[in-house]
């Protein structure tokens, strides 16, 4: 098992006010080459999990374990495994490149960090092999996030979550900036990724089709907890909670709302 | 009946640094009064500064333009400076916006409520106006639109400040709503609500709604008539029902493709366009879309394709179109 999650909590604290419980427990397992997906609304927490499990915040409370250890109880150079182990690409692809890095710059820095045994040819030909698996040209190398649309610069993120070789990606909503053709490639691109390189995927999202198309498994987070989670197709087929019905329904499903016309207008015509 | 808004031959280019661009080449559609129409392609095609043209709004106020744009039955010639005071009368009462990112829309130093206000219709008495501007955000289904009125944008969600910018923009009580991506930015849920309410307020006002988007399952579901736009130029419209269900442009299927389903299988890969949309100072010649198609042939690259073919209601401008029987698999 890489997580083995049990009633984990996260909140956010401010001075002279109580901690405001933000995630208010939580429990999962993901395992080698798993999909999971977390769908809610704004809000719902879903983020602010995905940021304490990649170590940006601390959790409040409960268990989480990776590979079998307690996250809390991790040493630092435990720590320093986990993050390579466990790397993030979020919503604002453009934001988390940095602007004055060309992206050869910002992948050599990566595996400069993160393989200090590699000399310069072999990062060379690493960084070549990162931006093919990614699916970007060459010619964006020499480029700076400026320069790339919105679709480049997610996929430069992703060879840079790659550069270190995760065992688990965990995405903040990488598609819902993009438009919908380039969604359907990076949408294709992290499917890939699991089925080459056999990574596990944490996708948080508000879009369930986007969801449903990538995950094993889904998870409907709520004001702080799951309300429903299960395999993709019990919950997408037949959901339960009247919270993940209401989900459902408010995707904007091309087929599904040609045929409510239809209906619609079968008795008049 | 004469359109509420009918553009023709709409043409803008820019001058920048000695190079010439034309981000809208060739785009005619027109909106019904009371009309739900839609404008949809992928971003940088030219679907917002065509919207914003029919108000002169920067930056198409400093294009080169030609073709013409008439408001009910007002001639606005975009070809040449029309007057101030003719444009001052079409924007707010005539057209209002509603844009991707609301927070932009809204100045962060004043109250909502003002901003409402300052968004009416002159005449309007000052105490009446400040219960209108509540009413208003009442209606656009905030839960406490009192206190919504005294907030700083600052101080609401994202969704919350796009029904603000919504109530602004009906507070002009427009003859046409101009929405342009005004959902992008906020989860399903939210998107379903604002969508809905802007639905509900054109039925009780009257007011026609253009609805510029990406998403082809919004379309499927809320507007009547839809305009596919790729670089620059319609490349298919008709009614929606046709359009979506019956796509005949290579570009329509494959935006209709890229959008996973929700009952397609799942594990399986999408059906991407291939290729991005190019800039527009680098914008192929013969058909457009021929690099990315994949049902070019060699007349596509040689020639641009007669600008809409009839065929009932829906127009379509391609050499190769999809057949109207395979179409049929959505």
């Amino acid at each position: 098992m890489l997580f083995e999650v049990e009633d984990a909590k996260v909140a956010y604290r401010a001075p002279g006010r109580p901690p405001f419980m933000a995630v208010r427990g939580v429990s999962f397992t993901l395992g080698e080459g798993e999909t999971l997906g977390i769908v809610g609304e704004s809000g719902s927490g879903k983020s602010t999990l995905a940021k304490a499990l990649t170590l940006l915040m601390p959790f409040a409370g409960g268990s989480v374990k990776f590979r079998g250890r307690e996250i809390s109880a991790f040493t630092r150079a435990e720590r320093a495994a986990y993050r390579r182990q466990v790397q993030m690409v979020f919503q604002d692809a453009a934001g988390s490149l940095n602007p004055r890095m060309s992206i050869r710059a910002a992948l050599d820095e990566t595996l400069r960090v993160h393989h200090p045994e590699m000399d310069r040819a072999r990062r060379g030909a690493r960084i070549a092999e990162l931006l093919d698996r990614a699916g970007l040209a060459s010619a964006v190398l020499d480029q700076y996030p400026r320069e790339l649309s919105g679709g480049q610069c997610q996929r430069a993120s992703f060879a840079r979550a790659l550069a270190v070789e995760p065992s688990v990606l965990v995405a903040d909503e990488p598609v819902s900036a993009l438009d919908v053709s380039v969604q359907a490639r990076i949408l294709n691109l992290l499917r890939d990724l699991r089925r080459n390189l056999g990574i596990a995927v944490i996708l948080v999202a508000h879009d369930l089709a986007v969801v449903r198309n990538v995950c094993d498994r889904v998870a409907v987070m709520h004001r702080g907890v799951f309300e429903e989670s299960g395999p993709a197709a019990d919950v997408f087929d037949s959901p339960r909670s009247d919270y993940a019905k209401s989900l459902l329904a408010a995707v904007p499903d091309v087929k599904r709302a040609l045929a409510a016309r239809a209906a619609a207008q079968a008795p008049t015509a | 009946m004469e359109p509420l808004l009918e553009i023709s031959s709409l043409r803008l280019s820019f001058e920048t640094l000695g190079c010439v661009s034309e981000p809208v080449r060739d785009v005619s559609f027109s909106v019904p009064a009371h009309g739900r129409t839609a404008l949809v392609g992928e971003s940088g095609c030219g679907k917002s500064l065509t919207s914003l043209a029919v108000t002169r709004l920067p930056p198409t106020d400093r294009a080169a333009a030609g073709g013409e744009v008439r408001f009910s039955g007002r001639a606005a010639r975009v070809s040449c400076r029309a007057g101030d005071a003719a444009l001052a009368a079409l924007r707010g009462r005539g057209v209002s916006y509603v844009f991707q990112n609301p927070s932009g829309a809204l100045n962060p130093v004043m109250r909502i409520g003002r901003q409402i206000v300052e968004a009416m219709p002159p005449g309007v008495p000052r105490k009446e106006a400040a219960a209108r501007a509540v009413s208003l955000l009442e209606r656009t289904g905030l839960p406490d639109p009192a206190r919504a009125a005294r907030s700083y944008p600052c101080e609401l969600s994202g969704g919350q400040c796009q029904r603000c910018a919504l109530a602004m923009a009906l507070a002009a009580e427009p003859d046409l709503l101009i929405a342009d991506e005004p959902t992008t930015a906020l989860d399903v849920t939210t998107q379903k609500t604002v969508l809905d309410l802007i639905d509900v307020l054109a039925r009780e006002t009257g007011m026609a709604v253009l609805l510029i988007t990406h998403n082809l399952g919004l379309v499927a579901g809320r507007m009547d008539d839809v305009n596919v736009m790729y670089a620059g130029a319609i490349v298919e419209s008709g009614p929606v029902e046709e359009v979506l269900s019956r796509p005949r442009h290579p570009y329509t299927r494959g935006l209709l493709d890229a959008v996973p389903a929700l009952d397609a299988p799942r594990d399986a890969p999408l059906r991407d366009i291939p290729g991005t949309v190019p800039p527009p100072d680098r914008w192929p010649a013969g058909c457009a879309f021929h690099p990315r198609c994949a049902r070019a042939q060699a007349v596509c690259s040689a020639g641009a394709p007669p600008p809409a073919t009839p065929c009932g209601a829906r127009r379509f401008s391609c050499f190769n179109p999809v057949p109207a029987e395979a179409a049929d698999a959505v």
